[in-house]
């Protein structure tokens, strides 16, 4: 295989690594020295051989032990994987997209044979060789949408698009950035982003919700999304906060380098097409301050960024109170020089 | 975005006259291959390239949507028309090679209904027979009522008929049978969906019935593709390309943006997707609004335009494209 798999956890002793490999495609967010939030969307299309952007799915070194790390979020808690009746047939879309994606572009590790609706699918990291039936539950383990997502990177929200809106009707989420599918399930676009403060940010979400309900087949979209989190997790859940957020006290000079980390998610949005929903996988990055000064352009770009980002933005992103020390530990590596546009290292 | 949909190059792998008004046509990849899935009530672009002229009419799959091997459509000929449908009936034949857009739904089931009941009208039998396919596939509840001028324009009548014994009712106008629409609504299960396809006035008939009948907005869909309107020439001034164009007696603005190289997205081609959106920046003169699109108030409001199907009459449009 290709593809040397890391083992690792993601709670307890935390062995969570990237290697010198994960550390030089990470998808850094920021393409210059400030941050603006803005919608940044591009089309889904393969882009820079090795970069996370390459392939639909992207498969990397933390796949075999982020497969582990669900099936114990899910043992804990089956409520983080749900399905509305209705949305049985967008779960097998989304089992139809992820296999022909991986066996296309992951030979050596993924093989879809098909014979009519009798489909074999053999995932070699994790030891699956399964035979079943195409649109026939009964021949597999879990519903279709479990099935696949048990084996594959990143939280999946799964949306039916009716009356002019969406809704979020099935879904597995074990690795999110503080959101509940168990709270916001069967709701629609405008009631799981509620409340909307103010008529200016309902013009935006309204421009959101039109630009992907004309996400067409054929046309899958994705953007980059950022935030902090103290030690590598992947379940930073908000009925599990009790236990997370007393992990973001604590830090010093000493150990914020290792502790910290940048968590960035990769959004993708495809249109499904036997059920014509919408499927939003989010997969999350992530890297330690320590990994990412090995870059030195990303280094003095975070730290600027960081160092200016507005107030309001810090707190919403949950780390205004250790802004102060990332600041000055960032600031080390940072010598002012300038920094070359966009978020790719530079090649020396 | 950038304008229109993801392209399929496709090869006509069929072309069988129906009846007297519509034809059939089939598609196969080019070069081999499956085309996508699609579900139940889409539709493909189909590029037409006639002279100097690409023409670009939106049609419904009526296939069975698990069948990647090819997708087919039917064309009825409208000799009013501009001109697209002749020309698939004319000049499209077997081996001839065309451009396709991947498919687009803008009719899609509920899939969380209990039992779906079908109201066609005339050629708007097609988004029907996938969504029959697919239902039948899945063991879903249906149920379709079809009405036709006469027995011999009763599009895929018979087929449908024999295909799903018990499930198929047929109308014929010429024998004066007319869809008791009330009675069939009163009797449905809770927790029905109802579709409707084919003429403005059916549809028009059909939700003002049901809501007049206590149904749910959300339970009663529909489509109706308009045909772009002709009428007289008029010139808009394009404000961020900085182009000044004409469009055509017959023409759509649309479909001069486009000659003109300026990009304008689109879907449907035909007044109901609201993806072609466009902001008017000023004019002096009267719009023609034909689209399903645009609230009442937008309409009178004279801020916004759908240019596949919406025209002008007068001095200046200036448009934020
Ligand atoms: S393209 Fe669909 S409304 Fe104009």
């Amino acid at each position: 295989m290709t593809i040397q798999f890391n083992d690792e956890t993601f709670h307890g002793d935390f062995t969570f690594k990237n290697s010198e490999w994960a550390i030089k495609r990470f998808p850094f967010p920021f393409h210059e020295d400030s941050y603006m939030y803005s919608v940044n969307m591009e089309p889904h299309k393969s882009y820079r051989p090795g970069s996370v952007f390459e392939r639909t799915f992207d498969v990397d070194e933390h796949y075999v032990s982020e497969m582990r790390d669900r099936a114990r979020v899910l043992a804990n808690d089956p409520l983080r994987c749900q399905s509305l009746p209705h949305m049985t047939l967008a779960g097998w879309d989304l089992v139809e997209l992820i296999m022909e994606a991986k066996a296309a572009e992951y030979p050596d590790l993924f093989e879809l044979h098909k014979e009519g609706n009798r489909w074999r699918w053999v995932n070699k990291p994790l030891g699956i060789d399964d035979t079943f039936t195409f649109l026939d539950e009964s021949t597999l383990p879990y519903g279709p949408m479990e099935y696949i997502t048990r084996q594959t990177q990143g939280d999946f929200a799964v949306l039916d698009q009716r009356d002019d809106n969406l809704w979020m009707d099935a879904g597995m989420v074990t690795t999110q950035a503080d959101w509940s599918l168990d709270f916001d399930i069967g709701m629609n676009f405008f009631e799981w982003h509620a409340p909307v403060p103010k008529a200016h940010e309902m013009g935006i979400f309204v421009r959101a919700l039109k630009f992907l309900l004309n996400i067409q087949q054929g046309q899958p979209a994705r953007r980059l999304n950022w935030t902090m989190t103290v030690n590598p997790l992947l379940d930073t859940s908000p009925e599990n906060y009790h236990k997370w957020g007393v992990m973001k006290q604590g830090l010093t000079m000493e150990n914020i380098g290792e502790k910290q980390h940048l968590r960035v998610e990769l959004q993708t949005f495809f249109r499904l097409p036997r059920s014509n929903a919408l499927v939003f996988p989010i997969r999350c990055y992530l890297i330690s301050f320590n990994d990412l000064v090995t870059v030195p352009k990303w280094a003095r770009r975070l730290h600027r960024v960081i160092r200016d980002l507005p107030e309001e933005l810090a707190a919403y992103k949950g780390f205004i109170d250790n802004r102060p020390l990332m600041v000055e530990w960032l600031s080390q590596f940072d010598d002012g020089s300038p920094t070359s546009d966009g978020i790719w290292p530079d090649d020396n | 975005m950038s304008a229109g949909t993801a392209k399929l190059n496709v090869t006509v792998a069929e072309v069988k006259p129906v009846n007297d008004l519509v034809t059939r046509f089939k598609f196969v990849r080019t070069g081999g291959g499956d085309l996508p899935t699609f579900s139940g009530g889409a539709h493909t672009v189909v590029e037409m390239q006639d002279g100097d002229i690409t023409r670009l009419n939106a049609y419904s799959l009526m296939s069975n949507p698990a069948d990647r091997g090819a997708y087919t459509i039917s064309v009825r000929r409208d000799d009013q028309g501009r001109g697209g449908s002749r020309f698939m009936h004319g000049r499209v034949k077997e081996g001839m090679e065309m451009v396709i857009s991947n498919p687009v739904n803008l009719f899609s089931l509920d899939l969380r209904a209990k039992k779906h009941l079908m109201l066609a009208g005339g050629i708007g039998i097609t988004p029907f027979m996938a969504q029959m396919h697919q239902l039948a596939m899945m063991g879903g509840h249906f149920e379709l009522h079809y009405a036709v001028r006469t027995a011999s324009l009763g599009t895929y009548a018979k087929e449908l008929s024999e295909r799903y014994p018990g499930k198929v009712h047929i109308y014929h106008d010429d024998q004066n049978e007319a869809i008791d629409l009330k009675t069939l609504l009163a009797n449905q299960p809770l927790g029905t969906h109802v579709y409707v396809c084919g003429p403005k006035g059916m549809i028009n008939w059909v939700h003002s019935t049901a809501g007049e009948m206590g149904w749910p907005r959300e339970a009663v869909h529909s489509e109706e593709f308009l045909a772009p309107a002709s009428g007289k020439p008029f010139e808009v001034k394009c404000a961020v390309s900085n182009k000044i164009v004409q469009v055509g007696e017959h023409q759509s603005l649309l479909e001069a943006l486009e000659a003109a190289g300026i990009d304008a997205p689109y879907l449907c081609r035909g007044g109901a997707c609201g993806q072609c959106e466009t902001n008017v920046i000023g004019y002096d003169g009267k719009f023609l609004h034909y689209d399903h699109w645009l609230t009442d108030e937008q309409k009178a409001g004279g801020k916004h335009i759908m240019p596949c199907v919406s025209r002008f009459e007068g001095k200046t449009l200036v448009l934020d494209r």
